[in-house]
């Protein structure tokens, strides 16, 4: 009766908490400018199931892609059985489904030991490949720190998490063959599950009956705590990927790659220049009008959730031609940049009743310096890659287009370039009157 | 053939004269048009064109810079200001379908127009060579690159920014070449360095050009030709294989130019 009560505080005392933190990020991501990523429903859902649910593009790196699907599917499994654990929490029950679903319930609980084995394999393969192999694109300078540990607090939660269900179910295996769990009696001398049927006797075997539900509780509270602890550790990690990648993923750009956005406000004024009766629409003059994104708010939501959603993979930098020979660009780190500033502006708005006070800081400049953005091709290498479609290209761009269109600081060059444009339709200094010279040369 | 047979390149403005209209606009490019290397791959165009009797017309002088480099480099005001000037042209000459010899300006007049009210057909030249083999209106035995070994760099703005990858792959089966591919090829081809206005300016700090980088995967492949689809790529590419002082034995060439050479135009 006691630990139900304390079960269901803390329950609903995770979830609430949770959820609160949930909704700032949700405002965050709101803070951006309106797009529209609502149409085409049916080829969303397609989007996603093959690169969500499919993980069609981890498959073109396939080790890495065959331990994440470790963790993905235990991950997804493992949900059902904490279905089970909320209802055996609340009510003071024990393994509520076994009697009713019998055979199935051990196939599933199999299921589950199956897929954390894997899972656990796959997580010390992440530690070993971040730590000891330092694969060069988790070891890079801008995951110095916090990201880092970050990283590495996921994954040692994982495995805690895993070594907590086998406590569970192993110490319940040996209690069980003594007849002194509290599972449902079916008759059977073991639960049946499929590995802990094995390592439980192995580990626990000559222990004392109170030792052993002793490890069954700490297993099965250490579970539950893990799950309320990490859910609340989401919303401050870069693992936030695992609720978002999915409305991330649905909410891709659909359109071709080299299609870049259109400046309608741009449009309105090239069109009033080009016919004079062109009545432009009208603008709400308490909206500010900036040209390109000089911080978070001047950017879209989507490009805002696609900042919470990145896990800092870096599959982008590794093949962003800039980066790759030496220059300071790396597109993750644009996009950590940008989540950072925004959970920064976030903190700034609860501070101060919702409302955003100037902190005379802004991405470009205090996040993202002009050197990183000068360097980039435009080449979408870092869009292809992203396993979740997350678009670094598009931040960079409405970055470069605010300083180029409010800031007039385009590297010298480049106003050199426009001005030949400009002056003699070619970004070279050669005259319009000379363009078909080449017939007769 | 020889090398003295007169191009024929006629104007939509005689093509006006005359009351009629073409089958297809060539946009010639600003590299095409003034870069001394990309004149060659716009005349190399011209020939295919020629022999193969397409009815095509180019702007001439009333063509203008499609605005991509300003637009990439952020200016979208004058971005915008180019697209709005060719739109009134090309609306004004009734044009329907645009191949283009760059894959920018095919990416910019495919993607980028419309919403600014310009609503075209657009094909890069390597789709055009496609379809003018396919439907055997240029036919090509043998050649001149029987057996050489040639590898296809991907430009970005053909490839990954529009899906275009078989295309030039399919045109270049026609050779009888042993085609080969670079690891990072396709959807993972690696950028030569010279997109996003990168050709118009010094690269940032870093210890590598992006050229010498993907110049180098090329060349570990000890090709005889590396064949591009982009006269900026070109220029990279090229620069790139003289960094490693392979100009004599490794030719950078585009994929009209193949076609041309192969069939001795």
């Amino acid at each position: 009766m006691i630990s139900s009560i304390i079960f269901i505080v803390l329950f609903f005392g995770g979830a609430v908490f949770f959820i609160i933190n949930a909704r700032k990020v949700r405002r965050n991501i709101l803070l951006g400018k309106d797009i529209n990523r609502k149409d085409k429903f049916s080829g969303r859902v397609k989007i996603m199931t093959l690169v969500a649910l499919g993980q069609k593009k981890m498959f073109e790196r396939p080790i890495p892609a065959i331990l994440h699907l470790f963790l993905y599917a235990a991950f997804v499994i493992t949900q059902i059985e904490l279905i089970e654990i909320i209802l055996d929490g609340s009510i003071g029950s024990h393994r509520v489904f076994r009697e009713s679903l019998g055979g199935f319930y051990t196939f599933m609980v199999s299921f589950i030991e199956i897929l954390s084995v894997l899972a656990f394999i796959g997580t010390i393969a992440f530690l070993s490949r971040r730590n000891l192999l330092k694969v060069p694109r988790l070891v890079k300078s801008e995951l110095n720190g916090w990201p880092k540990l970050d990283a590495n607090l996921i994954l040692i939660s994982e495995l805690t998490l895993i070594c907590f269900i086998f406590m569970m179910n192993g110490a319940d295996e040996v209690l069980y063959s003594q007849g002194l769990s509290h599972a449902e009696n079916l008759g059977e001398g073991s639960l049946g599950l499929i590995i802990s049927s094995h390592i439980g006797p192995m580990l626990f075997g000559g222990m004392s009956p109170e030792a052993l539900h002793m490890i069954e509780r700490i297993g099965w509270w250490g579970h539950i705590v893990m799950v309320l602890g990490f859910l609340n550790y989401l919303p401050y990690s870069k693992h936030f990927h695992i609720l978002l990648a999915f409305p991330n993923v649905f909410y891709s750009n659909l359109e071709p790659k080299g299609k870049f956005t259109n400046m309608e406000s741009v449009t309105n004024e090239v069109k009033a220049i080009f016919d004079p009766s062109f009545v432009p629409p009208v603008v709400d003059p308490n909206t500010p009008m900036r040209f390109g994104a000089k911080d978070v708010t001047d950017l879209s939501w989507k490009q805002l959730l696609d900042a919470y959603t990145c896990t800092e993979c870096g599959r982008c930098t590794s093949s962003c031609p800039a980066n790759i020979t030496g220059k300071l660009l790396s597109p993750r780190k644009i996009m950590m940049d940008t989540r950072d500033r925004l959970a920064e502006v976030g903190k700034n708005m609860d501070a101060n009743k919702g409302e955003f006070k100037d902190d005379g800081k802004s991405l470009l400049g205090n996040y993202i310096t002009p050197e990183e953005l000068w360097a980039c091709t435009s080449c979408n290498a870092c869009v292809q890659e992203c396993p979740v479609n997350i678009d670094p290209l598009s931040i960079i761009m409405d970055m470069r287009r605010f300083m180029v269109m409010e800031q007039s600081s385009a590297p010298s060059e480049l106003n050199g370039m426009f001005t030949n444009i400009e002056n003699n339709g070619a970004p070279w200094q050669f005259s319009q009157a000379d363009r078909l010279n080449w017939k007769n040369e | 053939m020889s090398e003295n047979q007169p191009l024929i390149v006629p104007t939509m403005a005689d093509y006006l004269a005359k009351g009629e209209s073409p089958e297809i606009l060539f946009w010639v490019g600003c590299a095409g048009s003034f870069d001394d290397r990309a004149k060659k791959i716009t005349k190399a165009i011209v020939k295919i064109l020629n022999h193969a009797n397409v009815k095509f017309a180019v702007l001439g002088t009333e063509e203008s810079c499609t605005g991509d480099p300003a637009k990439r480099a952020g200016n979208e005001f004058l971005f915008q200001m180019q697209a709005m000037t060719n739109i009134n042209v090309l609306n004004g000459y009734e044009v329907k379908k645009i191949v283009t010899g760059c894959p920018h300006c095919f990416n910019t007049l495919k993607n980028e127009y419309p919403a600014l009210g310009g609503n075209y057909e657009v094909i890069h030249h390597t789709q055009l060579l496609q379809d003018l083999l396919n439907s055997g209106r240029i036919k090509i035995e043998g050649g001149s690159f029987k057996g050489k070994k040639i590898t296809f760099h991907d430009p970005c703005y053909l490839g990954r920014a529009n899906d275009v990858y078989e295309a030039p792959r399919s045109v270049m089966i026609n050779l009888d070449a042993e085609l080969m591919e670079m690891k990072r090829s396709k959807a993972n081809g690696l950028c030569c360095g010279a997109g996003g206005a990168q050709m118009f300016k010094e690269a940032e700090k870093g210890n590598k050009e992006v050229n010498i980088e993907r110049s180098e995967e090329a060349l570990a492949l000890n090709p005889d030709v590396i064949a591009v689809g982009c006269p900026f790529c070109n220029t990279m590419m090229t620069d790139g294989v003289k960094h490693f002082n392979k100009e004599n034995t490794v030719k950078v060439l585009d994929v009209a130019e193949l076609i041309a050479q192969a069939k001795d135009l």
